[in-house]
């Protein structure tokens, strides 16, 4: 019944459109605008004009609010050393094109209401000028090269090789969610084959290698020691996953067959940012942003960025996979494990030359 | 066969306006299967409009999962049927209605329907030209973009779903159908689909080039084009370098799909078993994928410039500033195209080295742009604007690419990238600058050459409610996407719920849904306003916006072969509005010079 009422009401509602745009047409016909060259009409180019310029204004206003209103909400807090580069070659760039922003639409629009059609005037025959076209290709490139070099300078240095006692840690993504491995004491990745990969070992790490003997895995949070170095091993092991974590201004794709990374220096604390943004349960966020199919938006993973000591102290308590999971370790050392071992070096080469592409 | 028809036409001394002349031709050779540039341009618009409409409506369907994310959307079952499970949208269908939006939008609308129609009904009309060089390749070229548009309609009714990758199906995502439904059949057909569509594309470019080449009438030099052709002749040009890598891109994604190789395949361990492939590079495919799909945001915005600087120079009735500059900025922008892809891959792992070089290429390519709005504006300055709706569109369109071309400086910033790759940001820049502005130079034609199209004109006053209404909900719709981007929205998100980092702006992104929702129905008052017309519209002159083209030279209805009797000769450029000296505010570029003697430069006398 309420389908039909409303059915009904939107149908009436449409003929009265009808009606309303018939009797503005034959309106218009006895006015007598059809006789002027179209676009000439008085008031419709006073109304298109008058509201040209209303938007402008309206338009500008809103745009000013809105922007001083979502400010709060939409500067993410910043806890890396680079991402505080970026900000600042973001912001800088934006007050630029802002500057350019507002002075070409107010041109466009002022200029627009202002040369409106009037009847007894001629427009100004222009059609060139050199020296203000050389002018204006010259300024935009002067900016473009001074914007092109800051940008140049800082992604050289957040794309420069980690320092060799960076923190390292894997990052691999999979269908939906993302696994961590810590090297352990030793300080290196076992290596890693997608072989080898079963419901237990999801990373598909050789354990005949005994660099992965005391390699920790996944977790509950991604722990990481501020002010030190930190590199990301990232791969991926199904399709192509992005880690990103906002407050660090960090992003790299996981690929499947390639491994990439990412360098970063941690510069506040979880209980820091607690502090700063006044929220007790502040987390830092890992999440995925290349579109991986159903979950792509629940790839979450909780960072935790520690003060050096407090990191120590966690890692201390962490315990290796294989102690975790002696099964998984019976499994290597019984089958093939002078094989994979043999094999392991080779493998750690190929990977090594895939990374530094 | 035209070229027996237009012998024939040539020979009859017309008295009467109407042009049914081919006697011969049946209902299906004249409107069907037709070899006449018009009525395969308006082909084009059709099938254009009718894509837009399917595409819009699949954005409304994604917004109203976005604005409002905890809602149950049970009285979408009729339409959507399984895909609403529990009243809630199917993740992987909200992926492919992503997927097919994207696709539809750039491929189907923005270069088939714009550049099919205007490039098909404008490059003879306005170069003097009897048809296009070859009519049966541009018919050949309509009905595979037909062929190729059902296969993409129909993979959107299949039990898995349409491809869901997003629109540049990236492998293996793509490439898997463990990984996702629309990888499946869905999958398929779009790549099926869109090497028939790449082929019709280089049929049509062939076709335009050739044209402008070899077909103008006597007197119409390539400086004596107007800007429209150029951008079309340009834009044909991108598209034959770009689109058959594309279809290589295409091609060895069917292998790797259907025959096991390993092009773009990995170490991949899926679905409970590692797959043997090996030695393949994702990576390799987004290198293909973007040296089409960098170019192909110019194939989709270049038209809609050159439609624009006509309309703007036409109703300021004044010559468009800096003619040479202007194709000078176009032959900028289509080299520098070529060479800015990778600025769509700084961080996925590609050389950093790389990505330095990219972010070079690409700020350069600001400068034909900016020179390119400069010049409009310049156009504007001291006019006397006739507003039409066509030039509502067109200082439109001029406003979005400003708003959205400025953001791709910050975007073109491999460093500043780092953190807005993949966020909303990037969807509110590339939706402004190619997107709405496209959109605004393809409504902008539109209405500025439907007279010449269909005899009669659109209802003014509806377009002027058809501007407003999109052009406000464009910015509603778009401009607060920024504040998303740069609190680090991701795109492609069911929803941002599971994250404490994205569980704020729900009322923004409701806002922004109700924005979307206006301006898609303000796109009906658009349908009637075109389809009345078509059939009621106020009956058209030769020449309604005093336009100096050579189109408006034709007949109300221009039959085949365009001009009844000889081509005219063309004497000048097509911009010669508002002539100090000259009796009317244009002279149109068949008038020669010895006529307007008053109004001549010293340079200027014919060749004669």
């Amino acid at each position: 019944m309420i389908t039909i009422a409303i059915g009904l009401s939107i149908i009436l509602l449409l003929v009265i459109l009808f009606l309303l745009f018939r009797i503005g047409t034959l309106t218009s016909i006895f006015r007598g605008s059809t006789e002027r060259a179209a676009g000439t009409t008085k008031t419709s180019n006073r109304v298109n004009s008058v509201m040209l310029l209303l938007f402008l204004i309206v338009g500008g206003g809103a745009f000013a609010w809105s922007f001083a209103d979502a400010w709060d909400d939409m500067t993410l807090p910043l806890a890396s050393v680079h991402g505080a580069w970026t900000d600042n070659l973001f912001w800088t760039t934006m007050i630029i094109i802002g500057v350019v922003f507002v002075i070409t639409q107010v041109l466009l629009f002022f200029y627009s209401y202002k040369y409106q059609h009037k009847d007894d005037k001629r427009a100004y025959y222009y059609p060139h000028n050199n020296k203000l076209e050389i002018i204006w290709t010259i300024i935009p490139a002067v900016v473009m090269a001074v914007l092109v070099f800051g940008g140049w300078k800082t992604w050289t240095k957040i794309t420069s090789a980690a320092p060799e006692d960076a923190v390292v840690i894997e990052i691999m993504g999979k269908q939906f969610n993302w696994m961590v491995r810590y090297p352990g004491p030793d300080g290196k990745l076992g290596v890693a084959r997608h072989t080898l990969i079963d419901a237990t070992n999801e990373l598909g790490v050789d354990f005949s290698d005994p660099a992965s003997r005391d390699d920790i895995i996944n977790p509950l949070q991604i722990h990481v020691p501020k002010g030190k170095p930190v590199l990301l091993k990232i791969r991926s092991r199904d399709v192509i996953h992005s880690v990103y974590m906002p407050h660090f201004r960090l992003k790299m794709d996981a690929v499947p067959g390639m491994p990439t990374k990412f360098w970063f220096v941690p510069s506040k604390s979880t209980n820091e940012m607690a502090n700063e943004t006044g929220n007790p349960d502040f987390k830092y966020e890992l999440a995925c942003t290349e579109v991986c199919g159903r979950g792509h938006f629940a790839m979450r993973y909780v960072i935790v960025v520690d003060e050096p000591e407090d990191y120590e102290a966690w890692l201390e308590q962490q315990t290796p996979f294989v102690e975790q999971n002696p099964q998984v370790l019976a499994k290597f050392t019984s089958e093939n494990a002078e094989q994979a071992v043999a094999e392991a070096p080779q493998v750690e080469k190929a990977e090594e030359v895939k990374t530094e592409l | 066969m035209s070229s027996t028809d237009i012998s024939i036409n040539q020979d009859v001394h017309h008295v009467h306006e109407e042009h049914d002349h081919h006697h011969d031709q049946n209902f299906f050779q004249k409107y069907i299967f037709s070899l006449d540039h018009k009525v395969i341009a308006k082909q084009f618009l059709f099938m254009g409009i009718l894509w837009a409409f399917i595409g819009g409506f699949l954005s409304i369907l994604f917004r109203l999962q976005l604005g409002w994310p905890e809602a149950t959307f049970t009285f979408l079952e009729p339409i959507l049927g399984g895909w609403v499970e529990n009243g809630k949208l199917n993740p992987e269908f909200y992926l492919a209605l992503v997927t097919m939006h994207g696709t539809i939008m750039v491929f189907f609308v923005l270069t088939a329907g714009l550049s099919g129609t205007f490039s098909n009904f404008l490059i003879p009309l306005q170069i003097g030209a009897r048809d296009m060089a070859s009519g049966f390749m541009n018919m050949l070229s309509f009905w595979i973009f037909f062929i190729s548009s059902i296969i993409m309609f129909f993979s959107l009714f299949l039990s898995t779903g349409p491809a869901a990758g997003g629109w540049t199906v990236y492998p293996p995502l793509s490439a898997l159908p463990e990984a996702i439904q629309g990888s499946g059949s869905g999958m398929t057909m779009w790549l099926i689909s869109m090497a028939l569509f790449i082929v019709s594309q280089l049929l049509g470019g062939v076709n335009y080039i050739t044209t402008v080449i070899n077909l103008r009438t006597k007197g119409m030099s390539m400086t004596k084009l107007p800007l429209t052709i150029w951008a079309f002749f340009l834009t044909a040009i991108v598209g034959l370098l770009a689109f058959p890598v594309l279809f290589s891109a295409a091609l060895l994604l069917i292998f790797d799909r259907s025959f096991g190789t390993s092009f773009f395949l990995s170490d991949i361990y899926i679905a409970g078993q590692a797959l043997t492939n090996t030695g393949g590079s994702p990576i390799l495919f987004q290198h293909l994928f973007w040296f089409l799909g960098h170019p192909e945001v110019y194939i989709v915005i270049m038209p809609a410039m050159g439609l624009v600087s006509e309309v703007i120079a036409t109703n300021s009735r004044k010559p468009i500033f800096g003619y040479r500059a202007m194709i000078g900025s176009l032959f900028g922008i289509t080299v520098l195209s070529f060479v800015v892809w990778a600025h769509h891959m700084f961080v996925t792992g590609m050389n950093p080295f790389l990505g330095s070089v990219f972010m070079f290429l690409t700020l350069i390519i600001a400068v034909p742009s900016a020179v390119k709005v400069f010049n409009w504006l310049a156009t504007i300055w001291r006019g006397n604007i006739r507003f039409t709706s066509a030039m509502m569109f067109a200082i439109g369109f001029v406003s979005l690419f400003i708003s959205g071309g400025l953001t791709g400086i910050i975007l073109g910033n491999s460093a500043i990238d780092i953190q807005l790759h993949d966020t909303y940001f990037v969807v509110a820049h590339f939706h402004l600058v190619m997107g709405a502005a496209a959109f605004f130079g393809m409504f902008c034609g539109v209405y500025h050459w439907f007279p010449k199209m269909f005899g009669r004109m659109l209802d003014e006053k509806l377009g002027f409610v058809h501007f407003w209404a999109t052009f406000i909900a464009v910015y509603l719709v778009f401009m607060p996407m920024h504040y998303i981007g740069i609190a680090g929205f991701p795109r492609r998100y069911y929803n941002w719920t599971g994250f404490e980092t994205f569980n704020i702006f729900t009322d923004l992104n409701t806002f922004i849904s109700i924005a979307a929702i206006l301006g898609f129905s303000a796109q009906f008052v658009f349908l009637f306003n075109f389809i009345y017309s078509i059939f009621r519209g106020r009956r058209a002159t030769e020449n309604p916006w005093h336009s100096n083209t050579l189109e408006w030279t034709t007949p109300v209805l221009p039959g085949h072969g365009n001009w009844p009797g000889e081509v005219p000769t063309v004497y000048r450029w097509p911009y010669d509005y508002s002539k100090p000296g000259a009796a009317e505010d244009y002279i149109p570029q068949t008038v020669p010079f010895s006529q307007t003697q008053s109004s001549n430069l010293p340079s200027e006398r014919d060749f004669e």
